[in-house]
């Protein structure tokens, strides 16, 4: 089960890097990357699952003393939290330089950017 | 197939299928639409993978938020190119 | 150009061919742990003695990589100040109002005015209910800025008060780093919860500071996405 989870994880990243590199107007590029950081959560957090086990709370499921032989990884999954909002951050950040490239020279395809280009 | 992996495997795939829609589509709003679409089935996903922290944020910030800036982002700049013409 | 085009694309996908081969050999590879490792097995064994946290998550997040978190919390606030810096500069055209969106209509309006308090209310729960359930000040934070959202979708030509946001932003940042200082004096370390009694387990108020740390976090979290999202919506002409 998780390993068909880390499989749609690896290939949501390809199609989002693939969305990213081949499409020529910014935002569908931001919407790639964005794709391809929601395919490196899931593969982040199929890693950290364990066949059999519950999720990482001591409530009455999971008692305090056993807790070690019955509770899935819980670092992975904190590591996915903080990228999860950092990746929102990011994403912002992105749409602002668009917004501000698209003011400057009115146009979101990245074919009319020729600074860089040789 | 016992129930959890059909269900696991049905999501991933309908969120492959999004991720498609995003890629393919002509229009940028159905693409943002699609990108929030992939999330949403990427929280249910972390449900299943007993992740129910990372599914919360997933489904606030990743299909939430996201989405909205997007939309605001898309709104302007639709609102700008039309004035200029 | 055509031309050009297609080499562009065949080597994307040799790229992204090479890309998937790395991909494939780790899943072919990959052994699932049976046990967890050794810092997994001392978080499970030690948070509820340590942290008196049933959410492990939480305990990890707040407590045993609080540090961590502070870093993350001040690129988020970064990431506002550089998107308002950003935005600030570009001179919109003058009379345009808003993001575009029609003006709200009545049921919208009287919508939110019933739904807003309910929806802060839900996410100050989640963020003080961190250390219990699934949750806490990060989904609680998201959960306030929706509600600041669904407040500037009504009322596309309201501004809120900017001095508001960053004073709520500032002082909750800043008793986030006077209670790890405390944590410091008081306990074992920077941002060591152990500052006020862990209480009963299980009970809201338990785990010492987590739920006051986490509803800090909430609100500076809340107030630098409302500031992201209000600063990509608003042009610059108020």
């Amino acid at each position: 089960m998780h390993l068909v989870a880390m499989a749609a994880g690896f290939a949501l990243i390809l199609l989002g890097l693939y969305g990213a590199l081949t499409h020529r107007n910014i935002l569908r590029m931001i919407v790639g990357f964005t794709l391809a950081n929601t395919g490196v959560h899931v593969v982040l957090v199929s890693v950290g699952y364990m066949p059999g086990r519950a999720a990482p709370i001591l409530d009455g499921a999971v008692p305090v003393g056993e807790a070690a032989a019955r509770i899935i990884d819980p670092v992975p999954q904190a590591l996915v939290l903080t990228a999860i909002v950092i990746g929102l951050g990011i994403t912002a950040l992105m749409l602002a330089y668009a917004y501000r490239l698209f003011r400057a020279r009115g146009s979101l395809d990245i074919a009319d950017y020729t600074e860089l280009k040789w | 197939m016992t129930l959890p992996l059909l269900a696991t495997t049905g999501f991933a795939a309908a969120m492959l299928i999004a991720a498609l829609v995003a890629l393919v589509t002509r229009s940028t709003a159905v693409a943002v639409l699609s990108a929030g679409l992939v999330s949403l089935f990427a929280s249910v996903l972390f449900l299943f993978l007993a992740a129910p922290d990372v599914a919360m944020t997933e489904a606030a910030i990743g299909s939430g938020l996201t989405t909205f800036l997007f939309f605001f982002v898309l709104g302007r700049i639709r609102r700008e190119g039309r004035d200029e013409q | 150009m055509s031309n050009r085009f297609s080499i562009r694309h065949a080597a994307v996908l040799g790229l992204l061919a090479l890309l998937g081969l790395a991909f494939w050999t780790l899943l072919a590879g990959y052994v699932p742990d049976t046990e967890l490792n050794r810092t997994a097995a001392y978080y499970a064994e030690n948070t509820a003695r340590e942290t008196g946290a049933q959410n492990i998550v939480t305990a990890i997040i707040v407590t045993y990589r609080g540090l961590d978190t502070l870093g993350e919390v001040t690129v988020l606030f970064l990431t506002a100040a550089i998107v308002a810096l950003v935005l600030g500069q570009s001179k919109a055209p003058r009379g345009g109002t808003g993001s575009g969106f029609l003006p709200s209509g009545e049921l919208l309006a009287t919508g939110t005015r019933m739904l807003l308090p309910i929806i802060l209310l839900f996410g100050a729960y989640v963020a003080v209910n961190g250390h219990l359930t699934p949750g806490g000040g990060f989904q609680g934070g998201a959960i306030l800025a929706s509600g600041m959202l669904l407040l500037l979708l009504a009322d596309p030509a309201r501004r809120f008060s900017h001095r508001i946001i960053a004073r709520v932003e500032s002082v909750s940042g800043l008793a986030y780093v006077a209670i790890g200082v405390l944590g410091v004096a008081l306990a074992g370390g920077f941002l060591d919860n152990r500052i006020l009694p862990l209480g009963q387990f299980g009970a809201l108020l338990s785990a010492g500071a987590i739920p006051l740390i986490y509803a800090l976090v909430g609100l500076k979290v809340g107030a630098e996405f409302s500031s992201m999202l209000e600063s990509l919506e608003e042009t610059e002409d108020s």
